[in-house]
């Protein structure tokens, strides 16, 4: 089976749980920017949690299927219409073959996810079928989809194709939660305590705007310029997605999937990994605040969201045998 | 006493510092120390990212960083300073047509030298080597050991396009584009070589605390090994 690319939307990739391992070779990990909404789509296919789906940004893409295709939608809020009718997201969507997708325009969050039983079949690039788009690295020679585009899916062994919708939706709200005014947790970083003063006050009380130069590489934010109380060196060191780094224009930048594995810049804090998913979810123009946390206290909240993801998948899996 | 310390910093992920500056000394603490972890084979220990003077570490995910400091410090402790010869690779070497139209800013660096073209050209290839940190890009070697009259501050604008195979000297050191990308260090020469492929094993030529010599080659021999591609 393959579904074809009518329309790629903005910027459409393949992504999976990306390639860990590879850092010491200037490679990143890439994969999906909102990890939990990947896991959950593919469980709404009955694929495993780390099988390779579509990451849409902004604008979906408009796909046609050429057989019976079991497909499932999660992530940024948006209009799922199937041949013209609207579907639920955040459920399983049963697709006839000649079928045409439209995920469509997100009306809030910035990333959609969409999984197709058996997965995405690209051959795997350095172990992982995820793009890095920055890196040119993964399927389509690391470059995000385009109109024309074949995308093989592959098969799992397992019930037969239902034919018929399921009755039954997610609540997506635990899994997208667009606050402003909810802030996404950070813990400080290195250079955190060389800010001035009112710097670092602003650092955790004012709201940062997220700018439209952002990308899977960094999320670049403008707020109050932040300053230091003398110059910050350093040398260039290892990073990961959700380093919070100040470069000299005083303005920050959080670190995304494709982001460099080292970098020179200061370094304001780390966003808890249990708030990586509301980091991928922010458009540009939206805004978020920093509040401080522990790294005992980010465990403790991603262990509880692991769980909850685990007990999610569970629950998924015994409905869909039904 | 141990020469290094550990900061967590992040759920799954720890920094091992062993100074704070550029120096191949603190370099070579720092692959010792990656090569002691490698064989220690510590349970869910995912990478091992060495940079000039600290090491990143992360673990699978839903591992606590912090309590990993104990194993840590016992697979580290004693690898400093007596460290043997590491058992590396032999120098890999990189052959190199400087100046023309594979290094249009080997006049510029000339002149801020006050070196002739064919003195940094002889000053390049002389020096030995070693690969402090792959990054920027997949398999970009960031090189110690350039002389240091050839050291020459980086552009004051950055290019957007440097090409594949570009050696450019920035600031105190010396590296090599694995393939088209922007750049502010001064192009002064260019490889034939594929510094990084993903579809190669192992993917990147240059491995962290591999040992490199530039190799002098003319326009012709560019050409004839870098094929019809380049």
């Amino acid at each position: 089976m393959t579904l074809a690319v009518l329309t790629p939307g903005l910027q459409t990739t393949l992504q999976d749980a990306g390639r860990p391992g590879l850092a010491h070779l200037g490679i990143g990990r890439a994969g999906a920017f909102d990890a939990p909404a990947l896991c959950i789509a593919n469980a709404l296919c009955g694929n495993p949690p780390a099988t390779c789906a579509l990451e849409a940004t902004l604008l979906g893409p408009t796909l046609r299927c050429d057989r019976d295709a079991w497909i499932a939608v999660t992530g940024a809020a948006l209009t799922l219409r199937i041949n013209g009718t609207q579907c639920p997201t955040w459920a399983p969507v049963f697709v006839r073959a000649g079928s045409r997708i439209v995920l469509g325009p997100m009306r809030a969050g910035c990333r959609s996810y969409l999984a197709v039983r058996g997965g995405f079949g690209a051959a795997p690039v350095l172990g992982s079928r995820s793009t890095d788009l920055n890196a040119g690295i993964g399927p389509f020679n690391g470059c995000a989809l385009r109109a024309g585009d074949a995308l093989a899916v592959g098969s799992i062994p397992g019930p037969a194709l239902p034919t018929r919708a399921a009755k039954w939706q997610l609540d997506p709200r635990p899994w997208l939660r667009i606050d402003p005014d909810a802030p996404l947790r950070m813990l400080p970083g290195a250079h955190e305590g060389c800010l001035t003063d009112a710097s670092r006050a602003a650092l955790f009380d004012a709201p940062f705007r997220i700018r439209t130069d952002s990308n899977r590489v960094g999320v670049r934010l403008a707020g109050p310029a932040l300053a230091w109380q003398s110059p910050v060196e350093m040398i260039s060191e290892g990073c990961i997605p959700g380093l919070v780094q100040l470069p000299p224009s005083g303005q920050p930048i959080a670190l995304g999937p494709e982001g460099p594995v080292s970098g020179g810049y200061p370094r304001l804090g780390q966003i808890a990994a249990v708030d990586l998913p509301r980091l991928a979810q922010l458009r540009p123009g939206a805004t978020l605040r920093f509040t401080r946390c522990t790294l005992a206290e980010a465990v403790h909240a991603l262990e509880r969201r692991t769980r909850a993801l685990s007990h999610l998948a569970a629950a998924i899996a015994t409905r869909l045998a039904q | 006493m141990a020469d290094f310390s550990i900061e967590p910093i992040a759920e799954d992920a720890l920094l091992v510092r062993f100074g704070d500056g550029i120096d191949s000394v603190t370099n070579a603490r720092v692959h010792a120390a990656a090569r002691a972890l490698h064989a220690a084979h510590l349970a869910g220990l995912i990478d091992i990212a060495p940079a000039y003077a600290t090491l990143l570490l992360r673990f699978e995910t839903g591992s606590v960083s912090l309590s990993r400091t104990p194993a840590l410090r016992a697979a580290l402790d004693g690898t400093g300073g007596s460290d043997p010869e590491p058992v590396s690779r032999a120098p890999v070497d990189i052959p190199v047509c400087y100046g023309g139209a594979c290094g249009i800013d080997l006049a510029a660096v000339a002149d801020h030298t006050g070196l002739a073209p064919d003195a940094v050209v002889a000053r390049h290839t002389a020096a030995a080597y070693s690969v402090a940190m792959l990054g920027f890009a997949p398999g970009f070697p960031y090189l110690l050991g350039l002389d240091p009259a050839l050291s020459v501050p980086r552009r004051a604008s950055p290019r957007t396009r440097v090409p594949k195979g570009a050696v450019a000297i920035g600031g105190a050191q010396t590296g090599i584009y694995p393939r088209e990308l922007p750049g502010g260090w001064h192009l002064i020469g260019r490889t034939p070589l594929t510094l990084f492929d993903p579809t190669r094993d192992p993917p990147c030529l240059l491995a962290p605390g591999d040992r490199v010599r530039f190799q002098a080659i003319d326009a012709g021999e560019f050409a004839q090994l870098a094929g019809p591609r380049a």
